[in-house]
């Protein structure tokens, strides 16, 4: 056993499961507004405002968001462990991308849900 | 008829500032031999060349080494599988230290052979003659058992490199699935909960270079797909 407490579940497994998870739900949300926004050629902003204003749309998204972010950090964390072996460094980075990764989430559902 | 070109990797740490490679060029008479008979031939005109030898057959997973970039057992390679241009170039198996020539220190390779316990548990009361096994349960130790630990896979792997001392590796996780898999062993849950974390297991990025090498035609990669499957069911 190799213990760790800077990747996001704690435990290999968890990640392994949450990575794949995350995968799926970005697949589609990326195959959805692919799909969207070539079935409207035309959008304007009130189309693309009322999606966004759906339940539904706001449901997905925010789903979407929460996946890239467990996804991120498992990625990157796996990377910083790969090759960063300076353990300032390392803890340095993966701080960092902690960091990035909650301003970015919320930032995104201030995005969606703000005025 | 041309010399074969062979190109070996020579490093002597008590002379050596730094390993270099060494050319030879070696008449095979047309033979189409094995390169652990090659790096014999090239013994015979210089004696201070170290390598790993024993069965010379394929069994005791002694002369591991890489091979025109590919690792494999030199004594079952026949030249003409790893010839390229009328060239071979040898070095030792990679990641791990370097002892002298392609003699390399196996020590992190069998210290995660160690931690997967690569012996049969079991906390029931022994039977009178022996514990019995169904010809169904048998089977499943086919493609596991077979392994020689020569390192060829888990020094193919990428994953190995980076995180020696974490990474349990194919060839030691090939071995754990095999005491998984074993209808006898009994430390299921605990050999499982040895593996969960980030390192062990999950380190594995599936690229199978572990299956494109090894000399016993095994296949690690589905073993630790199989490891995955085990501890999905035994968390969820």
């Amino acid at each position: 056993m190799v213990t760790n407490i800077t990747n996001l579940g704690r435990s290999g497994l968890s990640d392994w499961l949450l990575q794949r998870a995350s995968a799926i739900v970005l697949a589609l949300y990326t195959l959805f507004l692919v799909g969207y926004l070539l079935l409207n050629p035309g959008l304007d902003y009130m189309a693309w405002s009322g999606l966004f204003d759906q339940t539904w749309m706001r449901i997905f998204s925010l789903l979407a968001f929460i996946s890239l972010a467990a996804h991120a950090w498992v990625g990157l964390w796996t990377v910083t462990t790969d090759y960063l072996k300076s353990t300032g460094i390392r803890l340095v980075t993966q701080t960092v991308i902690i960091l990035a990764i909650f301003v970015f989430l919320v930032w995104g559902i201030q995005v969606l849900w703000g005025a | 008829m041309s010399k074969l070109q062979v190109s070996l990797y020579r490093y002597h740490p008590e002379t050596d500032s730094a390993p270099y490679m060494q050319e030879f060029q070696v008449d095979t008479q047309g033979r189409d031999l094995m390169v652990l008979n090659l790096l014999e031939m090239i013994k015979e005109d210089d004696s201070t060349i170290a390598y790993r030898r024993s069965c010379r057959e394929g069994v005791c997973g002694s002369d591991g080494m890489n091979m025109n970039g590919k690792n494999g057992l030199a004594c079952i390679t026949p030249l003409s599988a790893v010839v390229k241009n009328n060239k071979l170039t040898l070095r030792p198996l990679p990641g791990l230290p370097v002892i002298r020539d392609l003699v390399v220190d196996m020590g992190l390779f069998y210290k995660q052979y160690e931690r997967i316990h690569p012996y049969l548990q079991n906390d029931t009361p022994s039977p009178a003659i022996e514990r019995l096994q169904s010809p169904e349960e048998r089977d499943k130790l086919d493609g596991l058992y077979e392994c020689i630990l020569c390192a060829c896979c888990s020094t193919a792997c990428p994953s190995f490199w980076w995180n020696p001392d974490k990474f349990v590796g194919p060839a030691g996780l090939l071995q754990a699935y095999r005491f998984l898999a074993d209808s006898r062993d009994t430390a299921t849950r605990e050999r499982l909960s040895e593996l969960e974390d980030p390192f062990s297991v999950f380190r594995c990025r599936g690229i199978m270079n572990c299956v494109a090498v090894c000399p016993k035609g095994l296949n690690p990669t589905r073993a630790i797909g199989k490891i995955r499957e085990m501890l999905l069911a035994n968390a969820t």
